[in-house]
């Protein structure tokens, strides 16, 4: 089943970095196909940032995504741009602390800028945070996988911090989604 | 993987071991998995001061017997025009990857076109002879980086993956293989003069430091090498040769793809945009819906079009206003209706869809 995933956010927060994360954890590990995309500016920090990953048990013909069912974002000017034109059956994971507009799909409130702040001590994991939700949320990829895929990706040395970011996402991942209004 | 690591990557497998570039984007990536992995391979990678540089330091490394390429994107092509010609003339195998961005000038860096396609071909002065390729995947990034270095190596002449961004920064699944076909250049025969080429058209390589003495000149010269640039004879079969070499192997070096030869209806396309119409071709099995996927656009095989023998139109979507639309139009006395799409989208399948259902009625 194809299944198209669009993240945003503005630059510096690692948008690009866990949609990459991402594809390789569907493609490497899970043995799916996936394509990664992405649109940004000439800024290296800032900008709004938009990422957007298919996967597919099937080769990809059209790389591009056209109608996503699954959204994270990260930024109230992601949500404008992205999240709020989501098609009904969507689902959105928003960032609660960044995120201050609710969809008119599902969507789940992610704490993930917040605890990465305050139980992570570092506020740069807060992308992880929303991979673990995502996963967890939504099952696009397995946890197996992403685990790997976050070893592969990020620095020497911060495997550990990067593990524990997935895994408190794993937990808001639980939270309750809201419904459609 | 990426697109333009893919493309690094076919490279060193072809043998490159020379990379002379500018930074550009969306082309940089090229450049950096480059300056990571030459070292470890034998190669040199070097950051030149600009594309005029970098073109010519691939020319000079060539000389050198090695196989070269640059890497660059619109406004580092067109620096490079004066000096491809310069290649084209000195016979000078290389590979130039364009990543294509929105032009004119400096445009958009960052999104995708396929605007510098009859650049390619006619951006620099004279009558020339090149080649260039069209991927549409990572898989393709890397295996037509391959051909590009093949085919320069085989005609003498530049060849140019004519990329798009949306290729280049694509990541999607591929398969390095472990060996690739490589064809490399044929030597100069020790006592043969260094331009004088056999029935081939293409003279023997007198690469630099070899015992060769020669003279490598952009001025029109004899068999010799020596300027001879007031006879008339001279430079027209030299010019001549230089483009009947490359054209003279359309038909051999030809690679598209083509569906459903039966159709009526037509698409021809390359690059990014055959991903949207693979995808209509998908949805609507039942339809038929023709397909002429060019892998290589230059020479342009005008012969493939005879495939579709039941053909009554063909639809040509391109990222920029219709420049090998044009080109079709050329070569058919059928309706070709181009597809242009600007601003650095892709085409959806839907938009191809809509104009599919119109040309079909």
């Amino acid at each position: 089943m194809r299944r198209e995933v669009r993240l945003s956010g503005f630059g510096g927060q690692g948008i690009m970095l866990a949609a990459v994360i991402l594809g390789r954890a569907a493609v490497m590990y899970d043995g799916k196909y996936a394509v990664q995309t992405q649109v940004y500016g000439p800024e290296a920090r800032g900008g709004a940032s938009m990422a957007a990953v298919v996967i597919d048990d099937a080769p990809i013909l059209y790389p591009k995504v056209t109608s996503p069912d699954l959204y994270v974002i990260m930024s109230q000017e992601g949500f404008e741009k992205y999240g709020s034109g989501a098609r009904p059956d969507a689902m959105l994971l928003l960032d609660r602390g960044l995120v201050h507009s609710r969809p008119a799909c599902r969507y789940l409130e992610v704490p993930a800028t917040d605890d990465a702040r305050s139980v992570l001590k570092k506020v740069i994991v807060a992308n992880i945070v929303m991979l673990g939700a995502l996963v967890t949320a939504t099952g696009v990829v397995s946890r197996e996988a992403i685990e790997k895929a976050v070893l592969d990706q990020v620095p020497k040395g911060t495997e550990d911090l990067n593990l524990r970011a997935l895994r408190q996402g794993y937990a808001l991942g639980e939270g309750a989604i809201h419904e459609a209004a | 993987m990426q697109g333009n690591v893919a493309s690094a990557e076919g490279a060193l497998a072809a043998g490159c071991r020379f990379f002379g570039g500018y930074p550009i984007t969306p082309s940089t990536e090229v450049a950096e998995r480059m300056a990571s992995r030459m070292p470890k391979a034998g190669g040199v990678f070097v950051q030149m001061e600009d594309e005029i540089a970098s073109i010519a330091a691939v020319i000079g490394a060539s000389w050198t017997g090695k196989k070269a390429m640059t890497a660059t994107s619109g406004p580092g092509f067109s620096l490079m025009m004066e000096n491809l010609g310069f290649a084209v003339m000195t016979e000078t195998p290389l590979v130039v990857v364009n990543i294509q961005r929105g032009g004119p000038s400096t445009g958009q860096p960052t999104m995708s076109a396929q605007g510098d396609m009859l650049q390619c071909r006619y951006g620099s002065h004279g009558d020339i002879g090149i080649v260039a390729l069209a991927p549409n995947s990572v898989q393709e990034m890397h295996d037509l980086t391959v051909k590009a270095f093949n085919l320069a190596e085989r005609l003498r002449c530049p060849a140019f993956l004519m990329a798009d961004e949306h290729i280049g920064h694509m990541r999607e699944r591929i398969d390095l293989p472990d060996t690739v076909e490589v064809v490399d250049r044929t030597q100069l025969e020790p006592g043969t003069l260094p331009f004088a080429a056999g029935p081939g058209l293409v003279p023997g390589f007198p690469t630099f430091g070899k015992g060769h003495r020669v003279h490598v000149t952009g001025l029109t010269h004899d068999e010799r090498g020596y300027p001879a640039t007031t006879d008339p004879e001279v430079h027209a079969a030299l010019v001549e040769r230089l483009v009947r070499k490359v054209e003279g192997a359309r038909r051999e070096i030809a690679d598209y793809v083509v569906t459903n030869p039966d159709a009526e209806v037509v698409f021809v396309c390359y690059g990014a945009p055959s991903r949207a119409v693979a995808q209509l071709v998908a949805d609507k099995p039942d339809e038929g819906i023709g397909v002429l996927r060019l892998r290589l656009v230059w020479p342009f095989p005008e012969h493939a079009l005879a495939e579709f023998s039941n053909a009554t139109a063909f639809i040509v979507p391109e990222q920029n206003l219709g420049q090998i639309a044009s080109e079709v139009e050329r070569h058919t006395d059928l309706p070709v209706v181009p597809v242009p799409k600007l601003g650095g989208e892709l085409h959806t399948p839907a938009e191809l869809a809509r104009v599919y259902e119109g040309v079909r009625r």
